[in-house]
């Protein structure tokens, strides 16, 4: 199913496209210098020149900008253009102190349509798909980037917005659905729901689905995939950079490819900020190369990837990010030991028999965290027997310990006892007062 | 006999016992019997009651983890060893007993007890005699009589 959206974009050849890319990097630098005091200072602060960033490689000369450069210029001190200029303003979805604000112009939003359209085709869908879209609308950037994306297609879309789930199933029934758009815990939420209501999950219209904004495991991918009977696409972005559609996962489903025309990756060591080789896992580091009202020069996603650049088999060119592996702030640091939530999550879905409702609990007792992982006890993994469920603790124990190196105390807590959340999953509560 | 047995998974916490018992209350189930294994963590309530289809359908809407086990369901009469008769049977034959727990019956000379076993049919061959069929128990008419006993 080679079908592109924008096919000479999607399949440039590389010299091409670095070439493009350059040209694109060397002007964006020149504008910010010359029009926008947070860049120019931050240059400045550095002895650079437009002139000096020559190449794609002298990028690297550049500083990197980071959610907190964003909260020290609350609201407006990032954007490039005049606020008339600007025809819309989102709102990272970030929970941690003030919100990052982000502005687009008419043309930034044409662009962001461009890549949720080219994201969409890859994932599969066209003119005739039906799409509901299940992200929030707001200023959360999922609910609208997926609309326009699958407007500009022409597929039909369903702007229901995310809650109310009952209401959701219903009008995936009648409306005959084909596609959601949603984050992959809510997706499988809605199959638990749908079964609850007496409803086969498999037996609706639906084909694929569009799941993004939280990282989520491959075994996450088959529990999706075999409990919706969908085929389950990952799709990556960032309020930050444009918002749904920076990176489209393909039939092939072996890595998202990025849209570089605009927007250049880099991976970076989180630690030392040096910059990595294809193949090696660190931090993405963005580049917006055409965006108008908030360009963002190095920006620090914080989510952990490897970049590929093999020739993939769906004949685009563009490179492909590995699935999100966590976050670099998301991480836990348990007794010295790095600890991902994911890791804890493709662990117990590996058992095979647990749902993966779970959530980790750190404290500190003594000077020393302890971590204790609930998990919600399912049918298929209840045993009338207490050695049997014994058995399960201490299997999802020794599993965990081999796994993150750092030992866990299991506990098996009652169904529906974790909150559960319609849009990013809380999978973290650290009580340690440090 | 074969009777089916509810299980139902309890976090180890206050009130969580009572939030079960809470639920069989509104729907007027009651019980012929109760026993409560735990640890730390959390418990395994099994109970005995009419219809446990019926309540088992209940308590998973109620949001509970269920499951019905089969059981063996045995009379005991209140003599010295008549217990130990009745076990002695499966011993001999092997099989072996996961857990027991014991309760009155209305009459003052015998007592229920209830014995999970690792082969359940053999079991009640064993303490019925030869002879006896090992179907679930069911009433002339085919239907689960209105108590156990």
């Amino acid at each position: 199913m080679n079908t592109y959206w924008n096919k000479p974009a999607e399949t440039m050849e590389r010299e091409e496209m670095t070439s493009l890319q350059t040209g694109r990097l060397k002007e964006i630098v020149d504008r910010l210098y010359r029009q926008q005091p947070f860049y120019r200072s931050k240059m400045q602060a550095e002895g650079l020149l437009p002139e000096d960033v020559a190449t794609l490689e002298d990028i690297r000369k550049l500083p990197f900008t980071t959610k907190q450069d964003m909260r020290d210029n609350y609201p407006y001190g990032l954007f490039a253009v005049p606020m008339s200029e600007i025809v819309r303003i989102h709102a990272s979805s970030g929970t941690t102190g003030r919100p990052t604000v982000v502005g687009y112009t008419k043309r930034d939003i044409g662009i962001w349509s461009e890549v949720a359209a080219r994201s969409l085709v890859a994932a599969g869908l066209s003119r005739q798909s039906c799409i509901q879209v299940a992200y929030g609308y707001g200023l959360f950037t999922g609910g609208l980037g997926i609309h326009y994306g699958a407007e500009l297609l022409g597929a039909s879309v369903i702007p229901i917005s995310s809650g109310n789930t009952a209401r959701q199933i219903m009008l995936m029934k009648d409306f005959g659905t084909t596609a959601l758009a949603c984050t992959p815990s809510y997706a499988l939420y809605l199959a638990e729901t749908m079964r609850e209501m007496g409803i086969d999950p498999r037996e609706t219209s639906l084909k694929v689905g569009v799941f993004g904004a939280e990282p989520w495991s491959e075994r996450m991918r088959q529990e999706i995939e075999s409990q919706l009977g969908i085929r389950a696409i990952d799709i990556y972005g960032l309020s930050e950079i444009i918002g749904p559609g920076v990176a489209i996962e393909c039939c092939v489903q072996d890595g998202l490819h990025i849209s570089e025309d605009h927007f250049y990756p880099e991976i970076i060591n989180p630690v030392t900020g040096e910059v990595l080789p294809d193949g090696e896992k660190g931090e993405l580091v963005i580049t917006t190369l055409t965006k108008e009202g908030m360009p963002m020069i190095r920006y620090r996603t914080r989510d952990l990837t490897v970049l590929h650049r093999e020739k993939c088999a769906c004949g685009r060119t563009l490179v492909r990010m590995s699935k999100v592996l966590g976050r670099s702030d998301d991480m836990l640091i348990i007794r010295g030991v790095n600890v991902f939530p994911s890791q804890v999550e493709s662990v117990l879905l590996s058992i095979g028999e647990t749902s993966p409702h779970y959530q980790l609990i750190v404290d500190r007792k003594d000077n020393l965290d302890h971590l204790t992982v609930l998990v919600e006890i399912t049918e298929a993994m209840f045993s009338d027997e207490v050695r049997g469920l014994e058995h399960l603790e201490g299997k999802i124990k020794a599993e965990l310990a081999s796994v993150l190196n750092v030992s866990a105390t299991v506990r098996l807590v009652g169904p529906k006892t974790i909150e559960r959340s319609e849009g990013k999953a809380k999978r973290v509560i650290d009580n340690r007062k440090i | 006999m074969i009777i089916n047995q509810l299980s139902v998974f309890v976090e180890n916490r206050p009130g969580t016992l009572a939030e079960v018992l809470g639920v069989l209350n509104a729907h007027e189930i009651n019980m012929r019997a109760m026993a409560l294994a735990d640890t730390a963590d959390f418990g395994i309530l099994r109970i005995i009651v009419n219809e446990p289809e019926k309540v088992q359908h209940i308590l998973r809407g109620a949001g509970f983890t269920v499951k019905a086990t089969p059981v063996l369901a045995i009379l005991v009469t209140d003599y010295p060893g008549s217990l130990f008769e009745q076990l002695n049977k499966l011993s001999a034959a092997g099989v072996n007993v996961e857990y027991v727990y014991a309760f009155a019956a209305n009459s003052s000379e015998k007592a229920r007890v209830v014995l999970k076993v690792d082969n359940l049919t053999l079991a009640e061959r064993l303490i019925n005699g030869e002879s006896q069929k090992s179907e679930p128990y069911r009433d002339e008419l085919g239907s689960a009589p209105d108590f156990y006993w």
